[in-house]
């Protein structure tokens, strides 16, 4: 069974989903980032599914789910990359992945992650990151 | 449902990896028919969903994979089939959000949706049959 590799760069973790998943890669993923997240104290995740050529309700509950796991270790997820078709027919199926948080690639999706990040630790002077990327 | 099937794949649902298998076939399918990208996606992630409910709700059964063609279009058919519990309800059953386990209840209505034919029998006690067809514009 494919098991997801997670790399560590800085204090963000990232996850990049080259194959077609399994329903158990899919849990066992969860379940991996769930202790990487613990073990290291990362700040942020990004899932990058630029790769990927369909999400389904199994999947995206999936990111549903790490992303209120990270919550919980005070860290923020992102998924970034996603197709446009998988876009137009996740919409279709219904599946709004609400908070869920999206940005279009890689490079967008570390600077929302250092936003987050700094204002958690509420530094002064991200006002203007965050309001340049559209982050309320 | 009567439409000229130009080549026939069966394949079983057993195990997680089986529906992997199923999105596979069904994409090759897809592309031989010329369905344009976002259609292709759009079928494969009705086939996964059906495919998934086939093994965890029917306890594993069988998919037809079909080439068809009715004259005018070429498409892809898609059958999904087990002798399961069965669907009691199944106005219930295709309601977005209605699930009878811990699912999301987007799996049924929402490949409806993603598809250009959707047939859904049910009886309870004896199992389920889910077609759905996409066609090449
Ligand atoms: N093949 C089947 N055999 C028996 N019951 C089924 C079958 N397919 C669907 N059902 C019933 O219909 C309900 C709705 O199915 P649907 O796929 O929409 O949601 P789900 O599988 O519960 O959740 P998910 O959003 O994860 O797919 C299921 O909860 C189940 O009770
Ligand atoms: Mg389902």
């Amino acid at each position: 069974m494919d098991r997801v590799p997670i790399l560590q760069i800085g204090d963000v973790l990232l996850v990049s989903i080259q194959v077609d998943l399994q329903d158990q890669s899919v849990l066992n993923l969860q379940e991996d980032l769930a202790e990487r997240i613990s073990a290291t104290g990362a700040s942020g995740v990004v899932i990058d599914i630029s790769a990927v050529e369909i999400v389904d309700s199994f999947i995206g509950r999936m990111f549903a789910t790490i992303a209120s796991l990270s919550q919980l270790f005070d860290a923020d997820t992102v998924v970034v990359g996603m197709r446009p078709a998988v876009a137009i027919t996740l919409v279709e199926l219904g599946l709004t992945l609400g908070n869920v948080r999206t940005a279009l690639d890689l490079d967008r999706g570390i600077k929302i992650l250092r936003v987050l990040h700094e204002r958690r630790r509420g530094l002064p002077g991200t006002g203007h990151a965050a309001s340049t990327l559209g982050l309320r | 449902m009567n439409h000229a099937v130009r080549e026939t794949q069966q394949m079983d649902i057993r195990i997680d990896s089986d529906v992997v298998r199923v999105r596979q076939v069904v994409r090759e399918c897809a592309q031989r028919v010329k369905l344009s990208l976002v259609d292709q996606t759009k079928l494969v992630t009705a086939a996964s969903e059906l495919a998934r409910n086939t093994l965890l709700h029917g306890g594993g059964g069988h998919a037809t994979i079909e080439l068809v063609h009715d004259g005018r279009r070429s498409g892809v058919k898609a059958t999904f089939r087990d002798e399961g519990p069965g669907i009691p309800d199944i106005a219930l059953a295709l309601v977005d959000g209605w699930t009878s386990g811990s699912g999301l209840g987007l799996g049924l209505s929402g490949s409806r949706r993603l598809v250009d034919e959707f047939d859904l029998a049910s009886q309870p006690g004896k199992g389920t049959n889910v077609t759905v067809v996409k066609w090449a514009r």
